[in-house]
């Protein structure tokens, strides 16, 4: 049940990552809640700490010694709820990345309508889609019961049928999958989430709840041929997910213990976040949240309440870097180094990096390795994530999003806002007038879980500065050549000075103003150009400041670099010194 | 700061657990000493599966079918074996398409597992058993050298070391193998080119430990029936000077190559095993420890990637960087001369 903000009740809420674990405090000050302070400390899931209780610890302990609150007691174990004295916290959550990539078996019965859903669903919890069957599948009952096996999955999910529809083949889809889980030892089978035609879960229940661990239903992610339904099965797979964890990871049932069942896999705490953000930004434009770090990519994009959430632990920046560099065209990477390295060296750094994830780019020369890396994987991400939002004009092109959000280490530890932005333009793309928003302390999941326990602190601590505002950037759309003018604004400030700008295609434009200001911006495009009202059309809106100010890009949509190395170079120097270097 | 540890330890107590990847038998004693070839467990693994679908081959109900039946779960049948008969005057049969063993019946359908294969565990390094595990497996404790890497092929074997590097950045190259080196465990360098991987298959050699290997190789690398250890990256990169001068100064004796897969969750982590003679017990390696002044560590980022430096002091909050990121360090001195600044994240203890 929510509570009442009356109760002024702390919040503290962890977590836990494949490199970094966090640990942030939120109370109420002067009637509201408050982002108050962030401690951190490595994450100890991996070898040899096995626990990722320690770094849990040493994370509180770090937010212990910066604010000088007590919240563990003398066995370092959770206060909850708070004393009287001060010391301790009245709710806990946490959010969980870290863990090695789901292998997820997806059986479903069309490829292109069930299977397709269930990959979807798989892509929505850190799940690496190990082997999938279907209908279509040539290959004989008893060579999909060895492909199961050899898969070794974690999860299997189960999709087909649409309600009340074909069941004859979910039984045969039903006893392959029964048969392999029976082959298995005991201690390897999977949890199983059966998502399919729902007339069949008694059926599904008497097949296949004495072979797996943790036998789960959803309702069907089809629930007929033209209608996809993934939210309800995401939360199911959400706390699939968290019990897979559980098993995995020594100390998740500490954190269940302490938050009271409250551990999200942090991608689903932000889709959820993200989907209440656009919400309240409503039909006017979406919110867009990318996360970049060691263990996956992320991506959830939300629209009017809509959620498209993936995860992608394929573009993580750890170890699976060493087949994203086996996968990639050399060109595609080097494309976006701003400083002269050899391809060679590129290659090796990326192979060292997924030998280590958590090192950190000491020089400049790693520092844009690392960024290219970075522009490289969310391109990817995001590209890969587009082809399930709802369809947009151009299918080339990003959709307009009001707000976006960006956290994990990669893109928001640059060294200047400006070296942020720029990253975030190159490799995302937006179009129209976006926001962009620097989530440093990766809060934006920790706001999502808490949701659940308290539905005004997510809203109250966004108001309260816990993130970090770039500006407001225009994107704009032009088939123009090269040079040519294709946008006119005039931006009006609150003290009625006026900065007036003619835009060409190509370049890049910064006017100043300032984190918490608001100005009139007059957008008259040129020569049919787009800046997020359709074709050729302006508009005068507000627009509100940031680190940055206010950025115009007319660099082009796609963005296409140079072919020339040096000149490529140039301009990204020169990009970087417009927005601050 | 908890600080990452490698293993380069000139004489440690080394414990390991050796198990099958499947249930089988264990033939291994409670403290019997045993050499890196002996085999201290066995299983048979069937690698495929035969589903018999009775009721759709004589035409029946399943629930018919399975009374036609006439095998049980657990027989051995051999190819051509009668699995079921029908009725009437000419019944139809079916038999058996391999030699297997019946693992499901049911349904009108029985699935046989074939292609079975022996698997053996070999002890993979030489030491006394100090515990068993119930149908998987030992565990096996040493005393000797131990040098952890970054890399393995997955493979195991043991033999003697021998030394193939003049310094830490020599190159394996394939004209210095030679059929004197057969049975051997090379001490290789960096590998740049897959001919001198196949040439030291073609041997074979026992192990190969490099100190690098090139990123294109890692295929090739992974087809090889020996074991190969990685010490130190990818591309041409020098051993580090600590595990060199271990290596070097123990050629001639017995080696384990274990160069299993880096796990980072479970800890498996390639390495080479060098049992040594001892009078007494000695410690075994520590796995946890914290950041101090006077620790020997290793550089796992650019620009010194791989040296081995100690830490002269750790500094206080957060170090600007020369790439501009701001991060808690630590000034070290390195072994090849000169001081540096190097964030924490970019070191790991050596011990």
């Amino acid at each position: 049940m929510p509570i009442s903000l009356t109760d002024d009740h702390s919040l503290l809420a962890v977590d836990v990552g494949a490199t970094t674990t966090r640990a942030a405090l939120f109370d109420v000050v002067e009637g509201g809640y408050r982002f108050l302070a962030v401690g951190q400390a490595p994450s100890t899931a991996e070898a040899p700490f096995k626990d990722i209780g320690l770094g849990v610890r040493a994370a509180i302990e770090n937010i212990q010694s910066i604010t000088g609150r007590t919240f563990l007691d003398a066995d370092r174990k959770l206060i909850s709820p708070s004393r009287a004295d001060g010391s301790g916290v009245d709710l806990f959550t946490a959010t969980l990345s870290a863990g090695p990539s789901i292998r997820t078996v997806i059986v479903g019965l069309l490829a292109d309508v069930s299977l397709e859903s269930a990959r979807r669903l798989a892509e929505t919890a850190y799940g690496r889609v190990v082997e999938s069957l279907s209908l279509a599948d040539r290959r004989r009952p008893d060579e999909q019961i060895d492909a199961i096996l050899r898969a070794r999955p974690d999860l299997i999910v189960l999709a087909g049928g649409t309600d009340g529809g074909a069941s004859r083949s979910v039984h045969m889809m039903l006893d392959t999958a029964g048969l392999a889980c029976y082959l298995m030892p005991k201690e390897k089978r999977p949890a199983i989430l059966f998502a399919g035609n729902n007339s069949l879960a008694d059926d599904v229940k008497r097949l296949l709840e004495s072979l797996t661990p943790a036998l789960h239903f959803s309702p069907n992610l089809r629930p007929s041929l033209d209608v996809e339904d993934l939210d309800p099965a995401m939360s199911e797979l959400s706390q699939i997910v968290t019990g897979i964890r559980r098993g995995q990871l020594r100390g998740v049932d500490e954190l269940e213990a302490w938050s009271n069942g409250h551990v999200f896999p942090t991608a689903y705490a932000t889709g959820r976040m993200t989907r209440f953000l656009s919400r309240l930004t409503g039909a006017s434009g979406g919110v867009l949240s990318v996360t970049l770090g060691a263990s996956a990519a992320s991506v959830a994009a939300g629209f009017n309440g809509d959620l498209c959430l993936r995860v992608y632990p394929q573009y993580g920046l750890g170890e699976n870097l060493a087949a994203l560099a086996q996968n990639t065209d050399p060109d595609e990477l080097i494309r976006w180094l701003s400083l002269d390295i050899h391809q060679n060296s590129v290659r090796d750094a990326i192979y060292q990096r997924s030998l280590y994830p958590s090192t950190v780019p000491a020089t400049p020369e790693e520092r844009a390795i690392s960024q290219a890396l970075a522009r490289h994987t969310l391109h990817l991400a995001v590209r890969a994530a587009q082809r399930d939002f709802p369809p947009a004009a151009r299918s080339d092109l990003l959709p307009a999003f009001e707000f976006i959000f960006a956290s994990g280490a990669a893109l928001t530890d640059g060294a200047t806002p400006g070296q942020n932005l720029l990253l975030l333009l190159d490799a995302l793309q937006p179009t129209g007038v976006t926001q962009a928003m620097l989530d440093r302390n990766n809060l934006l999941p920790l706001l999502g879980a808490a949701a659940d326990l308290n539905q005004l602190l997510p809203v109250q601590a966004l108001e309260s500065g816990a993130f970090l505002n770039l500006g407001t950037t225009v994107s704009v759309v032009s088939a123009a050549s090269h040079g040519a003018p294709v946008l006119r604004a005039r931006l009006r400030y609150a003290d009625r000075n006026e900065a007036n700008i003619e835009v060409k295609r190509g370049a890049l434009e910064l006017l100043p103003l300032g984190a918490g200001e608001a100005a009139k911006l007059t957008l008259q495009p040129l020569h049919r150009a787009d800046v997020g009202f359709g074709p050729g059309r302006g508009q005068t809106i507000t627009v509100h400041g940031g680190a940055l100010g206010l950025v115009i890009d007319a660099r082009g949509r796609p963005l296409q670099l140079p072919s020339d190395a040096v000149r490529r170079r140039e301009l990204f120097k020169k990009w970087l010194w417009t927005l601050g270097g | 700061m908890l600080a990452p540890v490698t293993h380069i330890l000139a004489l440690t107590a080394i414990q390991r657990e050796r198990l099958l990847p499947v249930p089988g038998v264990v033939n291994a004693r409670i403290n019997q000493r045993v050499s890196a070839s002996d085999v201290v467990a066995e299983a048979h693994w069937a690698r495929e599966h035969v589903l018999i679908d009775v009721a759709r081959k004589l035409g029946v109900a399943s629930a018919v079918a399975d009374r036609l039946i006439r095998c049980a779960e657990g027989d051995q049948v051999v190819a051509n074996a009668l699995i079921a008969s029908g009725k009437g005057v000419f019944p139809r049969e079916v038999r058996a398409p391999r030699d297997g063993r019946v693992a499901v019946v049911g349904g009108g359908r029985v699935l046989l597992e074939v292609g079975e294969v022996n698997v053996e565990l070999r002890a993979g390094l030489p030491g006394q058993v100090t515990q068993i595990v119930p149908d998987r497996g030992v565990v096996i404790q040493t005393a000797g050298a131990l040098v952890q890497g970054v890399w393995g092929n997955g493979r195991i074997d043991a033999g003697q070391l021998i030394n193939l590097m003049e310094k830490p950045d020599s190159e394996f190259d394939a004209g210095r193998l030679d059929v004197s080196l057969r049975g051997f465990v090379i001490l290789g360098g960096a590998a740049g080119k897959a001919e001198a991987l196949r040439a030291a298959a073609e041997l074979p050699v026992r192990g190969l430990i490099l100190s690098s290997l090139h990123p294109a190789l890692i295929p090739t690398a992974l087809q090889m029936r020996y074991p190969i250890l990685v010490m130190d990256g990818f591309g041409k990169l020098p051993m580090n000077s600590a595990a060199y001068r271990l290596l070097s100064t123990n050629v001639n004796r017995e080696a384990t190559v274990n160069a299993e897969t880096f796990d980072r969750y479970s800890g498996a982590r390639p390495e080479a095993l060098i049992p040594l003679p001892v009078a007494s017990e000695p410690a075994p390696p520590l796995d946890v420890e914290e950041f101090a002044a006077g620790q020997q560590a290793r550089l796992r980022a650019a620009p010194h990637y791989g040296a081995i430096a100690s830490i002269v002091r750790l500094l206080p909050g957060l170090t600007t960087l020369p790439s501009g990121l701001r991060a808690p360090a630590a000034e070290v001195r390195l072994e090849a001369g000169g001081e540096t600044i190097v964030p924490l994240a970019n070191l790991e203890v050596v011990g």
